[in-house]
Order: structure tokens, then C-alpha cells, then sequence
């Protein structure tokens, strides 16, 4: 199923400069590891060791936080837009 | 993009800035995750593990003593040493330095020895502390040569960048939740800035500013000079320690959103105290949020630091962000310092900014019936103790959120301009 996965320039120069990739997969977790295997040095950024999403690092499945629809485990369809958010703050 | 309205250029090599001042500098950056070092820059994000980033100051800098502190101009500026600059400010030099008023009444309530507000509701010129931390991140986007600045903001942070962009001659983009108070709306746009009412949660703002701060070269104050404008957070804990004569109290309650203020409310007790300005132990701190948005809450009470996001549904929108950054610092400062959280209806809110204006003469907006509700939470439920002395963090302004209060003036008599309706009205009263 190919999506859209969005990198912020932090992370797009991991991606041999792309902050826009194609992706496939069935859950967001699967679409991460494909990009991590994909891009090595891109791979430690995006998971931990375990494979897991950090604190810091907000993905959002369209427009949606992807933590309100499981996490890695959230499906994802044909057409998806995956955007990569450092977490900010403020107010 | 030369000669495009209100800054907006584009992140193209070809455009060049103003250009970075040449007597003031911001500080270097190190990662607070992986400790990764940075030269001076707008980021606030570690590219190795996305972590935040903080300004290094230079443990062999030359710190004021107390006295000489004392002697500086009336403003968060007298604590220039602890904040991320180097070199004199240029913008924003009258911010800060609020009262701390004592309230024995308050204090009664509360079951406590005494009782003061940190009353940033009458903070310069916006009247909230976000004030603070626009004149940090004002000065570093000059050093660092940014001639736009910017923000997502839930209201009292619009205000506080739009009036110090605007006195700074300074163009600004202000990003903010489409359904925000009319109050903080206008307090905004009346300052001339471009204002941008964004479909959905603060957090959806955050993320599109997120995404603005690597498109557009701005100086998104929350965004990318993140890492310099919380620094001005600190100088609430500085004040408070000045105003109760160079000591600390045992107790601070704060309202809770992003997370940052009490984080740094920490840093900047633990930086006094090595500084050998203040003696004894660091407060405890309390956190505070609206049951309708109370992810950090959640994360004291589960003994967690796996943060939760939720859907904020709350009349106090100052503090509704649902993914807070920041909470998980929050909880750990809160943590650490001994103390707890605790979450308060909307009713119980609106009930606090009451009790505060009665009880302290002091017109709070929603953020500060959040601060006053809770405080009362944690004294009924034993946290807070007989022999405490306690400071209330009261953040913003109550002419902001008056909806919250409306309900005050349902009962309010009418009577005819005559001598004897009046004196029949205070028998009835008596």
C-alpha cells in the first residue's frame, strides 16, 4: 500500500535530502520500518532499539495523532499521508 | 522574497537576513536527551535523537550576588547572567518583575502558614508570563539575525509576540486555533500583526508551525528559538525568591499546558540555589490542569513517563494542549521535587478565579482558576501541609477569559436612580 511519509529537514538529510518518500505497508509501524531499512542512518531516529516510537517524535496518520489510533499498530491505507513531527511546546 | 509582506522569505540561500547583531549573542545548545552539542542557532530540536535543546551557559561565567542583583533596573533583566543571552538586550527591556502578593485570606482557605500570588495577570504588557518568555526568544531572534518572528499559541502567548513584535518594529505571524476567545483574538490582531486561524487544536497548530519553522525563515518564538525563549520562564523562580528576601518558599502551585513553566520553575530554583543566592531546600512543586486536559496529571498519578495524548475539551483553552512536549520533564520536575498533581472541573475552575478575586483582589482568567482549584484540591487531599508557605502561580489575566465568570452578573439588582429603591435593596441585604 503505497503513503506518503514527511520528514522535517532535521531528518531529511538522513534520507539522502528527501523530506517527501513513498512508503508501503499495512500499520504505521510497518511503514517506519520499511523506511528505517531503507535508510539506515535515518533508522535510530524514527524507533528505538526495540522498535518502538520515542517520546520525542509525534507521527501523524493524515491529520490525526497517530497515538489516538494505536501507535505503530494504527493501520494505514492507500493514499495515506504519514507526517514525522518533533514534539514542540508552548502555549 | 524581498519585499513581501510581513517577512515572508522563503528558506532560500539567495535570501539574506537582516543579519545577526553584532553586540548581542545567544548562548551555545546541548541536547537534554543525548547531550549532543550545538553552536548558536534557531533549532531546538536534537538531530540525533530529537530531543530538546538548552542553552549551555559557562560554568566559569561571573555571577551577581544578591546585592547587586537589587540594584539593577525593575525588570527579569536583573537576572541577566541565568538567561540565554550575552550581550545587552535590545528589545523588550521592562518585562517582568511582577508583584507577589501575600494573601493571609487565601491562605486560611488553604489550611497553610502563608499564602502568595505571583501575579502575572498584571505582567507587561500583555498581562500573562508569557511576556517572559517573548522578551527571551525577541532578543535571540535579533542576535540570531531573524527579521520575522512568529508562533503557535492557545491565546495568552498570541498577545504576549504580537505586542513585542509590534513595539520591536518587528513583522509577525501568529498561528492559533480557529475557536479561541474573542478576547484573545483581539488583543492580538489589534497590534497589526498577520493573525491565522488555523481549523483544529492547538495541537494541530503546533504541528503546522512545526512545519512553517522548516519552510518559512521565521523565528517561531515556541518553535525553533524553543530553546531560548523558555529560559525566560525562569525568572518567575528568580522573583519569587528575590520578593520573600532571598529565600524559598516550601511549596509552588502551577498551572500546567505544554509543561515548560514548571520545568523551568525547577531549573531556575535549582540555579539559584547553586548560585549561593538562596539556602535551604527546593519546593515542592505542584502541577495543575483541567480535568478535560490533563495528560501530565495522569502521568504523576500512574507513575508513568509514557505521556497519553488527549482531545482537550475545556473551557481553559490557555491550557489545552493535548500532547504536551514537555510533559514528561513536568512530571519528572514535579517528581523530584516532592510534589504532586492534581486535575479540577470546569465548575471547580470558574469556582477558583472567584475565590481568588474574593479572597486576594485578584482577576485571574481560566489558567488561574485551573492554579487556585487545584491548590484547594491538594490541601483537602493532605499535600499540601499546616506549615507550608505556599506560592501560587496566577499566569494570566481574567479580562481575557471573561466568559468563564459570566454567570457573576445573572443576579445583579436593577433599580430606579431613587434614594428609597436603594435603601429598600440594602435592607434586604442586611
Amino acid at each position: 500500500m503505497p503513503v506518503t511519509f514527511s520528514l522535517p529537514t532535521v531528518l531529511a538529510r538522513l534520507a539522502n535530502g528527501q523530506a517527501t518518500l513513498e512508503a508501503s505497508g499495512a500499520t504505521l509501524g510497518e511503514v517506519v520500518a520499511g523506511v528505517a531499512e531503507r535508510f539506515p542512518q535515518l533508522a535510530p531516529r524514527l524507533q528505538d532499539e526495540r522498535g518502538g516510537p520515542y517520546p520525542f517524535v509525534a507521527f501523524y496518520l493524515n491529520d490525526e495523532d497517530a497515538r489516538f489510533r494505536g501507535g505503530f499498530q494504527a493501520p494505514v491505507s492507500d493514499g495515506d499521508e504519514i507526517t514525522v513531527v518533533a514534539a514542540i511546546s508552548g502555549g | 522574497m524581498p519585499g513581501a509582506p510581513h517577512g515572508t522569505a522563503l528558506l532560500d540561500p539567495t535570501v539574506s537576513p537582516a543579519g545577526p547583531s553584532e553586540t548581542l549573542r545567544v548562548l551555545p545548545l546541548h541536547c537534554v536527551v543525548c547531550g549532543a552539542e550545538y553552536a548558536p542557532a534557531p533549532v531546538a530540536i536534537c538531530d540525533r535523537c530529537l530531543g530538546p535543546l538548552e542553552p549551555v551557559y559557562s560554568p566559569t561565567r561571573r555571577l551577581p550576588d544578591a546585592a547587586t542583583i537589587s540594584r539593577r533596573d525593575h525588570s527579569l533583566w536583573r537576572y541577566r547572567e541565568f538567561l540565554p543571552l550575552d550581550g545587552p538586550p535590545r528589545y523588550s527591556l521592562d518585562t517582568g518583575m511582577t508583584p507577589l502578593v501575600e494573601s493571609p485570606a487565601l491562605a486560611r482557605l488553604l489550611g497553610v502558614a502563608r499564602a502568595w500570588l505571583k501575579n502575572d495577570s498584571v505582567s507587561h504588557p500583555t498581562l500573562s508570563f508569557k511576556d517572559r518568555v517573548v522578551a527571551s526568544a525577541i532578543n535571540a531572534a535579533h542576535a540570531l539575525g531573524l527579521d520575522t518572528v512568529a508562533c503557535a499559541s492557545t491565546g495568552n502567548l498570541a498577545n504576549a509576540t504580537a505586542a513585542h513584535a509590534a513595539r520591536a518594529g518587528l513583522p509577525a505571524w501568529i498561528f492559533i486555533p480557529h475557536d479561541l476567545e474573542p478576547a484573545k483574538v483581539i488583543a492580538t490582531a489589534v497590534y497589526g500583526v498577520r493573525v491565522v486561524r488555523v481549523r483544529g487544536t492547538y495541537d494541530d497548530v503546533n504541528r503546522l508551525c512545526s512545519q512553517a519553522a522548516d519552510r518559512f525563515k521565521w523565528g517561531i518564538v515556541n518553535v525553533n528559538l524553543r530553546s531560548y525563549y523558555g529560559e525566560g520562564s525562569k525568572t518567575v523562580a528568580f522573583e519569587i525568591a528575590e520578593q520573600l528576601g532571598w529565600r524559598l518558599p516550601t511549596a509552588v502551585v502551577v498551572p500546567m499546558a505544554g509543561g515548560s513553566l514548571i520545568t523551568k520553575l525547577r531549573k531556575g530554583f535549582r540555579e539559584f540555589l547553586e548560585a549561593g543566592l538562596v539556602a535551604g531546600r527546593s519546593p515542592r512543586l505542584f502541577g495543575t490542569q483541567a480535568a478535560g486536559c490533563a495528560p501530565i496529571v495522569r502521568m504523576v498519578k500512574d507513575k508513568t513517563e509514557v505521556l497519553q495524548p488527549v482531545v482537550p475539551n475545556t473551557i481553559a483553552r490557555s491550557l489545552a494542549i493535548g500532547s504536551p512536549a514537555d510533559g514528561i520533564f513536568a512530571s519528572r520536575a514535579i517528581n523530584e521535587s516532592g510534589g504532586s498533581a492534581a486535575a479540577v472541573s470546569d465548575e471547580e475552575l470558574s469556582r477558583g478565579i472567584r475565590i481568588l478575586a474574593e479572597t486576594s483582589g485578584i482577576f485571574t482568567e481560566t489558567a488561574g482558576g485551573v492554579t487556585v482549584a487545584g491548590a484547594l484540591a491538594l490541601a483537602a487531599s493532605g499535600h499540601l501541609r499546616p506549615d507550608d508557605e505556599v506560592v501560587l502561580c496566577i499566569t494570566g489575566n481574567g479580562l481575557k477569559t471573561t466568559d468563564a465568570v459570566s454567570d457573576t452578573t445573572r443576579d445583579l439588582p436593577i433599580i430606579p436612580p431613587r434614594l428609597r429603591d436603594l435603601s429598600a435593596l440594602v435592607e434586604q441585604s442586611a
